[in-house]
């Protein structure tokens, strides 16, 4: 026994000696750090696309090595708060422009409006207006627009033809012409596919409308509106005439096969679809299906500005290093490799002038649909009310609420989410940091 | 040294241990439950208020957490009595001298318990696929009408039960199997002698002596299913019309996708104290039902 604890004891000096040595030779093998090292996160699928267009900046700027990580998009939100939190954030982050708001208001993001105004590649004119102003809070700059996103009508031409109509709706009315032709509840044949636990389609719909949908500056919901009410009545009588099944993204499973097979003439969806589409259905069916941009209540309808932002962060060491990150991503040669990679669509007009996309007839209704967009409320909660928004949405359209109930369910529960932001507006502390921008 | 010292100090360690890594981070989740710590407050910590038991007031007024306790309930509820019925059942099978190739068995049934639950959620959303799945094609032979499994609010729950059976009965399964390879043999050949059929015997020598491990299989299947995420999280995302949120689901979208910590703290604890009062009142309820039979031996 009293043997015991000797041998012991210097094994655990070895294993310190060890430690010891291994660390030192673990710090030895770190890179000195030369020039600037620039962490940036991407979110989803982008990740993989930029590390293609990154060695030709790292050739072009030698000095700068950019460390790119990929966050997962389930994931991303809660790792960008946590790094916040923890006052971990990285140098530059791609972030989508519905969490803009939420960064602005946790005062993380560098204002960019400066160095837009010295820059030669970065020209807010060439970008399309409204996605250009989800960047915009409260007067200031926060990001760039890197990749755009809005919802529209994929269509079956061939459908719509059998049943008679030569071009997609223009307006709601004809577009429910066109549903109610194509419906065919019987043979399980639905005029359209809308998830109902997807909030972006009704949110069109209700951006088409001309009340905003937050009233006194993001204090109140705005959702007993005339106009929302309008929109939300025509959503839900798309599945009460069963034009559009009651079903939840989980459920559609595999919505291109079924659009291919003709179970939906319409899908309401995405710029990603296009590529889904042209790798999912076979070679004879691609003359088969086009886009269109949303119809309107009467005419030509608005869509959702949405996508996702270059944005520096203020904690960054490195925001020179990061700019120039930024204005590489920024050109439109860069950008039309971009859409061939990965199909993101580019924010400024210029990109579209030249590469796969200029002729790409697919695209075109997006390249319309882009100068038609209008932005999402720019408040932090946003995400939160438009999520509530459609859960009351869904209650509607399963005949549990008339669409007057629904409307002041919702603004019931917005006006709930938005009471801290009310409070915090009342007593609104003068920031030193936002007054002077650089 | 005096001995109570030296005690002391060997239980320093594991008491550091726990107070830092469990002692503290409840404390602060419980002041964190009286705040309404968000968003602004991450922002600037003078937007941070002491609201006292207002989140929990809030939450007991808020029609969201009654039907995810409810939902939760109804989890526990269906869910622990098949699940360990299930258990026993099969461990009594791969117990019986009858039973062949039971290491084959054994791992079989167990396998679902490691297969991670997201791998097993995409083929199991295959399974109760309205129109591909197997289960409604399996229904189709029989004459009967497709159901929508996980898109029905009333069929989706029960969906996620099954799910969750299946997924965890393996565990229990082992512990069940350890119980009765514990029972003496002789009590069951003397069963015998006395004319007892299989189902006496099952009655009166298998449950009583199985009795304790019952118990603790009872109260940590029903403490693990309280927690009842991940399945919903995979297999529904909560829905349909929300009708798979759980409790935790709840403290998940208010404290992760919300960042309302001051509230998700709120959820955390209630259902803490939900979990605490039918933990003691099974444990009651156990000991109460010991006196009229007076022991086993």
């Amino acid at each position: 026994m009293t043997h015991g604890p000797r041998p012991r004891r210097s094994r655990r000096g070895l294993w310190l000696a060890a430690i010891a040595v291994g660390s030192a030779l673990l710090g030895s093998c770190a890179p000195a750090p030369a020039g600037h090292e620039l962490t940036f996160w991407t979110i989803g699928r982008e990740g993989e696309a930029i590390m293609q267009l990154l060695p030709a900046f790292e050739r072009a700027h030698p000095d700068i090595r950019v460390k790119v990580q990929q966050l997962p998009l389930t994931a991303a939100h809660q790792k960008l708060l946590t790094a916040f939190a923890g006052g971990s954030t990285p140098d530059l982050s791609q972030l989508g422009n519905t969490w803009l708001p939420e960064l602005v208001a946790l005062h993380a993001l560098e204002p960019l409006q400066a160095r837009v105004d010295h820059s030669d590649v970065v020209r807010a004119d060439d970008y399309f207006a409204s996605i250009w102003a989800t960047n915009v809070i409260d007067g200031t700059l926060y990001g760039v627009p890197w990749y755009v996103d809005t919802r529209l009508l994929f269509y079956r031409k061939d459908l719509l033809r059998k049943a008679g109509f030569d071009a997609p709706p223009r307006t709601w009315a004809e577009w429910r012409r066109m549903l109610a032709a194509l419906s065919d509840p019987q043979r399980h044949v639905y005029g359209i596919l809308l998830p109902t636990n997807e909030y972006e389609q009704l949110m069109s719909l209700a951006l088409q409308q001309p009340e905003p949908l937050l009233r006194d500056g993001g204090r109140y919901g705005n959702f007993e509106s005339a106009g929302f009410k309008r929109a939300l009545g025509f959503y839900v009588d798309t599945f009460k005439l069963k034009q559009a099944p009651a079903i939840t993204n989980v459920e559609a499973g595999n919505p291109w096969t079924e659009f291919g097979r003709g179970v939906y003439a319409f899908y309401l969806s995405g710029p990603w679809n296009i590529g889904e589409f042209r790798t999912r259905l076979p070679a004879a069916q691609q003359d088969d299906w086009a886009t269109a941009p949303l119809p309107g209540p009467a005419g030509a309808g608005i869509g959702a500005a949405g996508g996702s932002s270059l944005v520096i962060f203020r904690a960054s060491k490195h925001k020179d290093a990061a700019w120039q990150l930024i204005e590489y991503l920024s050109q439109p040669a860069v950008q039309q490799q971009f859409y061939e990679l990965l199909g993101d669509m580019p924010p400024r007009r210029s990109s579209w002038q030249g590469g796969a996309l200029r002729d790409d007839p697919k695209a075109r209704a997006f390249r319309e649909q882009l100068e038609q967009v209008k932005p999402t409320p720019p408040v932090p909660e946003w995400e939160r009310i438009a999520n509530e928004m459609q859960l009351v949405a869904a209650e509607a359209i399963a005949g549990q609420l008339t669409i007057d109930q629904a409307a002041a369910e919702i603004d019931r529960r917005a006006d709930t989410i938005l009471a801290k932001r009310r409070w915090v507006l009342d007593h609104a502390q003068p920031d030193p940091a936002r007054e002077h921008p650089p | 040294m005096n001995s109570p010292r030296s005690a002391w100090l060997f239980l320093a360690p594991a008491l550091v241990v726990l107070g830092v890594f469990f002692l503290l981070p409840v404390l602060g989740a419980l002041i964190l439950s009286l705040t309404d710590y968000d968003l602004y407050a991450l922002a600037d910590i003078r937007n941070l208020r002491f609201v006292g038991l207002g989140n929990y007031w809030e939450l007991l007024h808020r029609p969201l957490f009654w039907s995810a306790l409810g939902h939760t309930v109804y989890f526990v509820a269906v869910g622990v009595p098949l699940s360990m019925g299930a258990s026993l059942g099969a461990a009594v099978l791969l117990n019986s001298p009858l039973a062949r190739c039971k290491p084959l068995f054994r791992t079989a049934l167990f396998a679902p318990v490691v297969t991670t639950v997201v791998a097993v959620a995409v083929i199991w959303r295959y399974l109760f696929n309205t129109k591909y799945g197997m289960a409604n094609y399996l229904l189709g032979l029989l004459g009967i009408h497709p159901v929508d499994w996980l898109g029905d609010p009333h069929w989706a729950m029960p969906t996620i039960i099954l799910f969750a059976v299946w997924k965890n009965f393996g565990y229990n399964m082992i512990i069940f199997l350890a119980g009765l390879q514990a029972i003496p043999p002789d009590l069951y050949e003397a069963a015998r002698i006395d004319g007892a059929s299989s189902w006496r015997q099952f009655r009166h020598i298998t449950l009583p002596l199985l009795k304790p491990t019952l118990l603790m299989v009872a109260i940590l299947t029903v403490s693990g299913y309280f927690q009842l995420f991940a399945e919903p999280y995979v297999m529904t995302e909560g829905g349909p019309l929300q009708s798979t949120v759980s409790v935790l689901y709840l403290m998940y979208d208010e404290g992760f996708k919300w960042w309302n910590l001051g509230s998700a703290s709120a959820v955390a604890f209630l259902l803490f104290l939900i979990m605490f009062a039918v933990t003691v009142l099974m444990l009651k309820l156990s000991r109460h039902g010991e006196h009229p039979d007076g022991g086993p031996a």
